[in-house]
């Protein structure tokens, strides 16, 4: 198990990779998700002001 | 009455050179930032000449941008301001042909002198004197492209906020290539290799460059204009 | 067969609506891909001959720039099309890619280097492949910096969509750098047919293809409903959809 993880020592490039790519990932779900929010909101503000 | 291209072409030039005789200052204020930021180099670096020399092509080449990238704000910023771009637009000749004219006057007044004068920063940074002709033709190429390059940059921002500042972040990745090659030509002219293969390609990009530059300002020019 | 499903693609009511349904599934698919895709290049695939373990940062790598350049052409196309067409969903789509596109190059950036230092002995290298891709970045950077300075937003979205294609020509250079160049980067890879990997190798870096594709249409997707609320100003479609 130790052995997967060392990644016949090449782990500490290996391993960030991963991690910045899933960051990556997970960030882009989440700004995805707070742009379409921040413009329902503003939709509601501005039919609201129409009516 | 729909008159040749040439000779709208033709007039819009003949225009531009006058009225940038007209003010000679701003024409000296992009050659004198090239020189300056040329011998802000030696300065800071190192004076010891072999080392500039490795240094040189860098220095040149983005001195050589930097100048270009002051100069484009003069491109369309004053016609623009006057509502004469917007004549231009509406005048019902070929906008594409017309901004064509403005860049190769552009280039004629900024990119052509620097190239000339390059020489004298680069004999300051330890360029051997057989390397001067071949520095200034890839300058004279290279600085057209980027005349070309800067067109589409400069009407793209011309209905922008803070516009001088996005015109160089939008002028610089389409300027790489012509950077890249350029120092690449300038540096084997230095160690004596040959410059053709860099210089075919600083030519086909300027060609290029040429056909395509004008089609996507005017583009850009109409809609900053609407 | 008719054009009808072909025109629903340029009503923003239809497509908001086709982007809420399908959203979620492609996401969960592209979990499972990757899932599948991971465990196959990180447990399954043998150790490389000549780099061991380290080869397995292609598993992200190269799916990540594979998305760089994808996302930017289909960007460049959609931004073709509403200049061309007029369309405002082309353009609505063109803004929704941007964001994924640029952060995608900077994975692709970041993975690139981490593998460059342990291969090459460097984080970084002025070869052809590497320079064309971070002027990719900037290109994203210009395309998203273009549209926050120009306050008219139908000026912003033609002349983004004017930079997007003048500068789709990177995305070949990008592509046939280590073809045309002697580049420090390797020369493309035979995936199939005649492949230069092994199979146990090739079938998870396939997978991981599919996932991120699969991925950023699940993304785009939820992004685009986003751009298309923003440039629905008056439309009455807006209110049955957020009530």
């Amino acid at each position: 198990m130790s052995e997967f993880f060392a990644m016949s020592g090449y782990a500490r490039y290996l391993w960030p990779s991963f991690g910045l790519v899933l960051g990556v990932i997970v960030l882009n779900v989440v700004l995805a998700w707070t742009s379409l929010e921040r413009a329902q909101v503003q939709a509601r503000r501005r039919l609201e002001m129409r009516s | 009455m729909k008159s040749d291209e040439y000779t709208v072409a033709w007039l819009v030039a003949r225009r531009d050179l006058r009225l940038a005789f007209r003010k000679p200052s701003q024409l000296i204020q992009p050659l004198m930032f090239f020189m300056i930021v040329a011998t802000l180099f030696p300065l800071t670096l190192t004076p010891e000449l072999s080392r500039l020399r490795d240094a040189a092509p860098g220095v040149l080449w983005v001195g050589a941008l930097l100048s270009s990238l002051l100069a484009l704000e003069f491109l369309f910023r004053e016609d623009a301001q006057d509502g004469t771009l917007e004549q231009f637009a509406l005048s019902g000749q070929s906008l594409t042909w017309m901004l064509f004219a403005k860049t190769c006057t552009h280039w004629l007044l900024t990119g052509v002198p620097l190239a000339i004068s390059a020489p004298l920063a680069a004999g300051a940074l330890g360029v051997p004197l057989s390397a001067m002709p071949a520095l200034v033709a890839a300058l004279l190429l290279g600085s057209f492209a980027m005349s070309l390059t800067g067109s589409i940059s400069a009407g793209l921002t011309l209905g922008a906020r803070r516009g001088g500042v996005l015109l160089s972040l939008l002028t610089l990745p389409l300027a790489v290539p012509i950077l890249v090659f350029g120092a690449n030509a300038t540096q084997r002219a230095i160690t004596g290799d040959d410059i053709a293969p860099p210089m075919y390609m600083l030519g086909a990009i300027a060609v290029l460059g040429a056909t395509l530059a004008p089609l996507a300002a005017a583009a850009a020019v109409r809609i900053g204009l609407e | 067969m008719s054009w009808v499903w072909f025109h629903r693609f340029g009503s923003p009511p239809w497509v908001y609506g086709f982007a809420r349904r399908w959203a979620p599934w492609f996401g969960g698919v592209a979990a499972i891909a990757m899932l599948v895709g991971l465990y196959g290049g990180l447990v399954l695939a043998p150790p490389d001959y000549q780099q061991k373990d380290a080869y397995r940062i292609v598993y992200v790598h190269a799916p990540s720039a594979l998305l760089s350049l994808m996302i930017y052409t289909t960007m460049a196309i959609a931004a073709a099309v509403g200049l061309i067409w007029r369309i405002k969903v082309a353009h609505a789509a063109a803004a929704a890619c941007a964001p994924i596109g640029a952060w995608f190059t900077v994975a692709t950036l970041g993975t690139g280097m981490l593998w460059g230092k342990p291969m090459w002995g460097t984080y970084w290298a002025w070869d052809p492949r590497l320079t064309s891709e971070l002027v990719l970045l900037f290109l994203y950077f210009g395309y998203m910096g273009l549209r926050a300075a120009i306050e008219d937003p139908q000026k912003a979205d033609k002349a983004s969509a004017v930079l997007a294609i003048v500068g789709v020509v990177n995305v070949p250079i990008i592509k046939y750098s280590v073809t045309w160049w002697n580049s420090l980067h390797q020369p493309p890879t035979r995936l199939i047919g005649e492949a230069d990997m092994a199979g146990n190798m090739v079938w998870p870096l396939i997978t991981m293809f599919g996932a991120f594709g699969l991925y950023f249409a699940a993304v785009f997707l939820v992004r685009l409903r986003a751009e298309l609320l923003r440039r629905e100003r008056n439309a009455s479609w807006i209110r049955e959809v957020l009530t």
